[in-house]
Order: C-alpha cells, then sequence, then structure tokens
C-alpha cells in the first residue's frame, strides 16, 4: 500500500495546480480512445475485435493500443476476456472479427510462429524433455542460429535471470521460480518486441511473488522491451505497470496510469475491483457539490448534469474520524478488526455499512463521527455496474476473495 | 486447432471403411436372402437356436461369477500386499495371458482327457477315472481359466486406487472388518467389478474355441453356430449374419445395463501392459 | 487368517500355472507314441521336428510380417488420430471415441465375420482374387488402432497443452513443433501402442481366422495342430513362445521401470 499511499500524496498535492489540468485532459482523450501512453507510437494495436467460444462472446467491439516500451497490464476477473486478448496477439486466436497490427503492418492472419512477440505461458511451458541450456537455445536453433551464438546469449540470459550454473539441470526439477526464470530467459532469447506474460506469477507463494515482480520489473526497464502483462491480482498490477487496463466481461473498463486508476476509478466496476471502496448512490446538485446520505458535500468533480444521479466512491483509507458533532456524518461501530497497520471497522451511517481503514482504535459500539474531504470524494457516472455492489454489511474477506471471480456482486 | 483435427482424418477414413460398411454389411446380410431380397426368414431362422443362445449366456454368465468369486479375493490380497511384491504379483497374473489362448486351451485338453494327467494323477491315487472332457463344465473351466486375468486386473486397479485414509476413516468411525469391506471397500470397487464381468462375459459368450476344443461337438455355443455359417458345413452367411447382428445387440444391451451400475460411467482399469 | 490367503493366492496361481507347466514338461518328453500324458525320458526330438516343419516357418514368417506392417501402421495412424481427436471440440471427441472404443466392445467373432463380408465382396468385385495377406494386414491394422489410440490419448491430455503454443511462439512452424516438442512427450505411450499393437496382431486367432482366406499364420496352424493330430511338437513350440514373451516381459519391464523412475522424478516440482 506504500505506493497507493505516496500516490495519493502527489495526487493531493498536484489538486488545484495546472499540472491538474493536463492529467485531467489525457484521462479523458484515455476513456474515449482506449489508447494506453499517447506519448508513443503502439506497437501492437487491436482493432473492433470479436471474438466468441461455442456462441459465448468473449470479446466484442475491443479496441486498444499497446504504446512501444510500456509495461502494460491487463487487469480483470478471471473471465474477463484479458487472457484471449493476449492469445490473439501472440497468435493462438484468430478473431471472429476485427484486425490486429504489429508496428502499423496487419498481422492478423500470421501464425505465431511468424510473430516477432514471445509468450511466457501461465504454467511456464517448459519443454520437459530438453535441459535449462536446450530450452533457453530452443528459439534461436529453430531461427538457425550458430551453435557459437546460442550459447553466447543462452550464459547473457540465464545471467540476466541468475540461473548461471543451472543450464545442465533437468527443468522438471527445478523450483517454480527457477522454472519461471527459465520461460523468461527462454522467450527474452528470442529478442522479441513485445514480451506477452499470462498470470506468469499465479503458481508462486506470495513472497517469491513479490521478489518476481520486482526482478521483472528491473528486466523490463533493462531490455526496454513492451511487457504486456495479464493478472487479476490488483495489487499487482498497480505495483508495476506503467499502464492498466482494466476489463471485465469482454470490455475495457478503463485504461490509465495506477494512480489514476485507483484514484478515478471511472465506474462502480472499477471502484470495486481496484482496492476496498464505500460506493454510495449520490446526486449531482452543481459543479463542485454533491449530496449523498442526506447531506451536501464539497468535491472537486464538475461537467455533469444538474441533479445528475451519480456513484460516489470513498476509500476507507481517505474516512477521518472525527467526534460526533453533528456537522459530519454520524454512525456506529459494528465491528473492528486489526489488521496489523490499521483497524479496519465497520461503521453503519443510516443503515449503510461504510468500511473505514484508521490507526486509532475504536470500540465497537461507540458512536462517532466520519468526516471526508472533497479531493477524497469521487463521483462517477452512472454505469451498467451501478447498484452491483452494496455496503459492508455481510462483508468478509474469505468471501470476497472466494466470491470476485464470480461476478464480484457478492458482499 | 483446426489443423490437429485434420490428424484424424485418415483415421476416421479407416474406420467408416473398416467397421462402419462391414457392420453395416452384417445388418444388410441378415435381412436379405442368397439372392439378395430382403427376408426377415434369417432373424426367424435365430429362433430355432434360442437354446444354443441360452446355453451361452448360461455357460458365459456361470463362467464369470466363478471368475468373479474366485478373483475377487486374489485381487483384494495383491493389492493390500507391499507395493513392491505388488508388481511382481500382477506380473504373475498377466504372465499366462501372453500366451496364446489357443494353447492354454490345449493345455487343458492334455489335462482333462480321459487318458489325461488328470485321469493318472486320480488313477495314481486309487480313485476311479471321471470323465471331464466334453463336458459342460470343462467349457466353463476353460473360460474360467482364460480370462480370470481380465477379472482379477480391472478389480486390482481399483483396489489399489481406494485411499487407505477412507478405510481409516470408516474404521475411525466405528465399523469392524466386516462392516468396512461391506459399507466402503465393496461398494468403491464396483467400478472394477463392472469392467472385470463385462471383459470376462462377452470373450465368454461369444467364444467358439474353448467349447470346440474343451466341450467336444455336444456342447455348442453361439460362436460355433457362426462359424459353421460361415466356414463350416452349413455355409449360409445371411442366417450367420443374423446371428452375429443378434449376439452383437444382446452384448450391446448387456454393456448398457452394466453401465447402468457404473455411476461415473468410468471404465477405468480396463487397460493392460 | 494370513496364511489362509496365503494359501488361496498359491492356489489360484497354481491353477494358472499348472496347465503351462504341463504343457512344458511334456514338449521333452522322449515317447515315441506321440501321448500327451504318459513321461517317457527326457528328450528334444520335438524340437527338431518343429524346426524342419516347413508349414509352421511359413506360418511364423507370415505373422511376424503381418504384425511389423500392421503395428507400424496403425501406431503412425492412432497418434496421428489420438492428436486430431484430442484437438476436436467434446461433442466430435465424444462421438469419434464411441466409434473407436465399438470394435473393443464387440465381439471379435463378429468383427471377424463382419471383416470378412468386406473382403469376400471386395475380391468378388475384382474377379475373385483372394485377399489373402492383404486383408490380413488390413484386419489386424483396424483392431490394433483403437489400442494405440488408447494408449496415446492419455499422455497427450497429460501433457501441458501450452507446449505446442510455446513451441510456435518460439518460431518454430506448426509440424516441427509436433517432432520437436509433442512427440517427445507422448513418445512413452507411443512405444506402449506398438508394443501392444504387436503383440495382439501377433496374438490373434479369432479375427485372422475369417479372414485369412488360405493365408497361414502362427495361431492359425496352432489351431490346425490341436485339430488334426495330437502332437507334443505343439509342447514344444508352446515352450518356444512362452520363453520369447518371458524375454520381451523382461524388456518392456526394464522400460517401464525406467519410465517409472523419470515419473516419480518429475512429481518432485
Amino acid at each position: 500500500m506504500g505506493y497507493v499511499a505516496s500516490a495519493r500524496e502527489r495526487a493531493r498535492e498536484n489538486f488545484g495546480r495546472a499540472g491538474e489540468f493536463l492529467s485531467e485532459m489525457r484521462r479523458k482523450i484515455h476513456r474515449e480512445g482506449g489508447w494506453t501512453d499517447l506519448e508513443k507510437q503502439p506497437i501492437v494495436s487491436l482493432r473492433d475485435i470479436a471474438v466468441s467460444f461455442d456462441g459465448e462472446t468473449v470479446l466484442k467491439d475491443f479496441n486498444l493500443g499497446i504504446g512501444d516500451g510500456a509495461f502494460v497490464t491487463l487487469l480483470g476477473p478471471s473471465g474477463c476476456g484479458k487472457t484471449t486478448t493476449l492469445r490473439i496477439i501472440g497468435g493462438f486466436v484468430r478473431p471472429d472479427a476485427g484486425d490486429v497490427f504489429f508496428n502499423g503492418k496487419k498481422i492478423t492472419g500470421l501464425p505465431p510462429h511468424k510473430r516477432e512477440v514471445n509468450t511466457i505461458f501461465q504454467k511456464y511451458a517448459l519443454f520437459p524433455h530438453l535441459n535449462v541450456y536446450d530450452n533457453v537455445a530452443f528459439g534461436m536453433r529453430v531461427h538457425g542460429k550458430s551453435e557459437r551464438e546460442v550459447k553466447a546469449k543462452v550464459g547473457e540470459m540465464l545471467g540476466m535471470v541468475n540461473l548461471k550454473g543451472f543450464e545442465h539441470r533437468n527443468v522438471n526439477l527445478l523450483s517454480g521460480g527457477q522454472q519461471q526464470r527459465v520461460a523468461i530467459a527462454r522467450a527474452l532469447a528470442n529478442e522479441p518486441k513485445v514480451l506477452l506474460l499470462d498470470e506468469p506469477l499465479g503458481a508462486l507463494d506470495l513472497k517469491l511473488r513479490k521478489d518476481m515482480q520486482v526482478e521483472l520489473k528491473k528486466i523490463q526497464q533493462q531490455t526496454g522491451i513492451t511487457f504486456l502483462f495479464v493478472t487479476h491480482d490488483q495489487e499487482e498490477a498497480l505495483s508495476m505497470s506503467d499502464e492498466v487496463v482494466v476489463m471485465d466481461k469482454g470490455a475495457i473498463q478503463q485504461i490509465g496510469t495506477p494512480p489514476d486508476i485507483y484514484n478515478e476509478p471511472k465506474n462502480a466496476f472499477v471502484a470495486d475491483f481496484i482496492g476496498e471502496s464505500n460506493i454510495l448512490d449520490g446526486v449531482m446538485r452543481e459543479d463542485f457539490l454533491v449530496e449523498f446520505a442526506g447531506r451536501k458535500f464539497r468535491c472537486v468533480d464538475r461537467d455533469f448534469r444538474r441533479d445528475e444521479p451519480v456513484d460516489v466512491v470513498i476509500r476507507p483509507e481517505d474516512v477521518d474520524i472525527v467526534p460526533p458533532d453533528g456537522e459530519h456524518l454520524a454512525g456506529v461501530v459494528r465491528n473492528v478488526t486489526f489488521k496489523g497497520v490499521f483497524y479496519e471497522i465497520i461503521v453503519d451511517v443510516q443503515g449503510f455499512k461504510w468500511m473505514v481503514q484508521t490507526t486509532e482504535f475504536e470500540r465497537a459500539g461507540a458512536e462517532i463521527g466520519l468526516s471526508v474531504r472533497p479531493d477524497e470524494i469521487h463521483v462517477m457516472h452512472k454505469s451498467k455496474y451501478s447498484g452491483t455492489f452494496g455496503d459492508y454489511s455481510t462483508f468478509s474477506d474469505e468471501m470476497d476473495e472466494d466470491s470476485r471471480p464470480a461476478g464480484g456482486e457478492a458482499r | 486447432m483446426g489443423k490437429a483435427k485434420s490428424a484424424a482424418f485418415p483415421y476416421l477414413v479407416w474406420m467408416v471403411i473398416f467397421i462402419l460398411v462391414p457392420t453395416a454389411l452384417v445388418v444388410v446380410f441378415a435381412f436379405t436372402d442368397r439372392s439378395g431380397c430382403f427376408t426377415l426368414k434369417n432373424l426367424e431362422g435365430v429362433g430355432r437356436y434360442s437354446n444354443v443362445f441360452l446355453r451361452s449366456i448360461g455357460l458365459g454368465a456361470a463362467a464369470t461369477a466363478v471368475s468373479l468369486a474366485a478373483g475377487y479375493p486374489l485381487a483384494y490380497r495383491i493389492a493390500r500386499t507391499h507395493a513392491r511384491r505388488r508388481n511382481a504379483l500382477i506380473m504373475l497374473v498377466m504372465l499366462p495371458m501372453w500366451m496364446n489362448f489357443l494353447l492354454r486351451t490345449y493345455a487343458w485338453m492334455t489335462l482333462l482327457e480321459d487318458s489325461g494327467i488328470l485321469n493318472h494323477i486320480l488313477r495314481f491315487l486309487g480313485l476311479p477315472a471321471a470323465h471331464m472332457i466334453n463336458t459342460q463344465g470343462a467349457v466353463v473351466l476353460g473360460m474360467v481359466y482364460n480370462y480370470i486375468p481380465y477379472m482379477i486386473l480391472p478389480l486390482y486397479s481399483v483396489l489399489t486406487k481406494i485411499d487407505r485414509s477412507v478405510i481409516e476413516a470408516a474404521q475411525d468411525l466405528g465399523a469392524d472388518g466386516r462392516t468396512v469391506f461391506l459399507r466402503v471397500t465393496l461398494p468403491m470397487s464396483m467400478p472394477g467389478v463392472i469392467s472385470g464381468v463385462t471383459m470376462v462375459f462377452v470373450p465368454a459368450v461369444s467364444t467358439f474355441i474353448i467349447s470346440r476344443m474343451l466341450g467336444g461337438g455336444s456342447n455348442l455355443l453361439v460362436g460355433d453356430l457362426i462359424d459353421m455359417q460361415f466356414l463350416g458345413s452349413a455355409y449360409n452367411p445371411n442366417l450367420g449374419s443374423a446371428i452375429s447382428l443378434v449376439l452383437m445387440v444382446l452384448i450391446l444391451i448387456c454393456m448398457g445395463i452394466m453401465n447402468q451400475f457404473d455411476e461415473n460411467g468410468a471404465t477405468e482399469g480396463g487397460v493392460m501392459v | 487368517m494370513k496364511t489362509v490367503s496365503k494359501v488361496y493366492a498359491f492356489l489360484v496361481f497354481l491353477f494358472l500355472y499348472a496347465p503351462i507347466a504341463v504343457l512344458i514338461v511334456f514338449s521333452f518328453n522322449g515317447s515315441a507314441t506321440m501321448s500327451r500324458s504318459v513321461w517317457s525320458g527326457f528328450s528334444l526330438q520335438w524340437y527338431a521336428r518343429l524346426l524342419q516343419d516347413r508349414m509352421l516357418l511359413e506360418a511364423l514368417r507370415n505373422t511376424l510380417v503381418i504384425a511389423v506392417i500392421a503395428a507400424a501402421v496403425s501406431t503412425v495412424l492412432g497418434t496421428a488420430a489420438a492428436v486430431g481427436i484430442n484437438g476436436m471440440n467434446r461433442w466430435a471427441r465424444r462421438a469419434v471415441m464411441n466409434v473407436t472404443n465399438f470394435p473393443m466392445v464387440n465381439p471379435d467373432i463378429v468383427t471377424g465375420v463382419s471383416l470378412m463380408l468386406l473382403f469376400v465382396a471386395v475380391s468378388k468385385a475384382m474377379g475373385g482374387r483372394s485377399l489373402g495377406m492383404v486383408s490380413l494386414v488390413l484386419a489386424h491394422i483396424t483392431f490394433c488402432l483403437p489400442y494405440v489410440i488408447l494408449s496415446v490419448m492419455p499422455k497427450l491430455r497429460q501433457m501441458d497443452p501450452n507446449l505446442y503454443e510455446a513451441a510456435q511462439d518460439l518460431g518454430c512452424p506448426p509440424a516441427a513443433s509436433f517432432f520437436r516438442v509433442v512427440l517427445p512427450e507422448i513418445l512413452p505411450g507411443v512405444v506402449t501402442g506398438l508394443i501392444m499393437a504387436f503383440t495382439l496382431s501377433i496374438d490373434d486367432f479369432v479375427v485372422s481366422y475369417f479372414t485369412s482366406g488360405t493365408t497361414q499364420t502362427l495361431p492359425i496352424f496352432i489351431y490346425s495342430m490341436t485339430r488334426k493330430r495330437v502332437s507334443p511338437e505343439i509342447n514344444a513350440l508352446s515352450t518356444l513362445l512362452f520363453a520369447a514373451i518371458i524375454l520381451l516381459l523382461i524388456v518392456i519391464n526394464l522400460r517401464t521401470a525406467k519410465d517409472g523412475q523419470e515419473k516419480t522424478a518429475g512429481k518432485e516440482r
């Protein structure tokens, strides 16, 4: 969460400055265009892609451009179409409609072996009958490189992933993390323009996953290769990416930098999927004034219709606890959970259960006031996701984890 | 993946020519006479041999029952021995199967004959000689001898797969040895029983070698009947086809009924080697 | 209880092996009366006679030729078929596997008879020429195919489906990817299928009996021996075959033991 906090800090500082206007403009373009990182020429772009399997739509009217040299993450629950997107770029799925462009050239019908992209598969797909060296050398040998070249490159690659000395090991006997590294070395030995990574860290345990996140980011920066990374883990997406593409039900929900996605979720789905959110029904009374929970609040959003119904998102860590003085929202603490750095408390405000994260202990049953600063209130247009996410009344961590992939409406 | 599918194309063509077409020919022959006209005479003719069908099914069922009764305890015992000895024992069960079954059956001929070894032994022990060959008992014995490995193998592979902790859980819940076997082990080994029963019953019902070598001329089975229509004195492929068709349908119905018992529809444990 | 079950196991194995033992012992019988059950001294005369039997040697040659061709063809066709079937959707796969299983559940005699009808019809159309060896080879390929497919299929299903894609991803064309990556992975299943096809073909009597015409194979020769004359030659033949089988099984076992070791090694990851 350190990263998120510092990003928040930066956003806070930026508030009211000229920079805010520019990034607002960029965000707007993102929303409407569907391009990541506009400053750079897209190296891969997908135009009007539609895919369905056995009559079930996986992607429809899908448009996406991937900036050259960026670390871009496709983030979404399972079944959202992110892996399919990756496989279209890899050449393993032929879209029913639409085209794939690589450096401006159409490659829609090009078979996988002729594409200048390489993939890290979910379970690595190392060749079990070959040792580490032969696995890494596979691509170069296919391309007819001399054994001298192969040897030099394999050495370089294994050095990069810290596997020097493992050349003659049986890949089946390596640990998960080591297999992962071999897969990276094997893919990068081919010097791809784009590396596609399909949930590559999913099979690793937590600590190893954190280490590999750092390492992957380092490798990406060293090599300058465009990384397109698929994950359902929002924390992973936020901490590694230059740009995040949030997907659900075969459509892009939002594209932006991690702070953008976190601080300015475009709709209730993004707000709920990225981090914890209190999502309330509200009405935009005028520019910079929104009404929810029976009160009017100053905010920093504008350009809504007068009295437009909206979704209001308030992050649990953005709520400050104040004495119940009548000026603020008042509620009763229902439940307190110690989380280490903070307490997570559920506060009943007129029947709506808020989640609040605070460093100070509150006793269950206590009456408290809640204060939210204007820049911490995020106002969103209503979307098809409005109303799918309730309050925290039946919340439990485990259930949330369990039921999210099924559609995320359990709360 | 569209290309992968086409790899099966030559096979599909092969199966159409050598499985579907011949099977269709059997059906066509069953419903036509020698000049190729449609007739139901052949099927009616099969009715005359209902006693042969009954005998085949009866002897096949008897052989299956004996195989199950004799094979289950052995499979159970092998499944519960130490893993290293287990493989050697199951190899011993399989080894005779690798010998041509004509030779296996022939071996029993030399044992059961009136002047055969068993009678030699009986005489040596001062017991009266027994007439064993050319009886129904000899046919059942031959079937059991030839096909009992097919019963033991699937039983064994299902029994070894039963998780020991399931047995322990049953014991923990208060079941004694008998109850554990009847309530847990036996129901869990049902898929093996089913596949063993079908693997013994089908070849036993349709055999014509065992009956000919050990049953003499008097214990005619369906297999002998078919053989006689195609390669024997009674040459009549149309009637032979009709008998084959009835046999095939009967067996498919039996298998269908057996599979009903097999809830999962799993035909595990049927693979040899 | 322990001894009871030990005695029981011993009795079953006695039942399984006693006839074979008798067969082998009497192959060395020196009796000149061709008796099958009276022992009269050790001799190798039946082996000598056996090896001079022209008919037998020809039958053996036919059997081996048929088995080699049938095993090779059914292994190639069956492996390709398994790959293809594996790539089908569930519905098509079910349908094809049902047809594949059919010859395995169908009684051998019906398979034999139905193929005979086909070959007779074809040979009539070709002017009455007997198909002989050709029809035997075709019939043997047909009943071997399902066994090859069933032994290759599980290996394909166990295999990480991404392997084939990974090879292409690294620049290998599809056909080359199959030979460089998929085939090495499924090879144990392919070899098992090959061995099964070979032994099934050598051992088959029922289907051959109906499709051979006038061609002799070893099982058909054995059958005619048991029918026509009573001769300990057949015992000698059994002994030789049994020895060959044991030798073959030892080889296979060494191979599968190695395979098993690799498997347990693979599990440790």
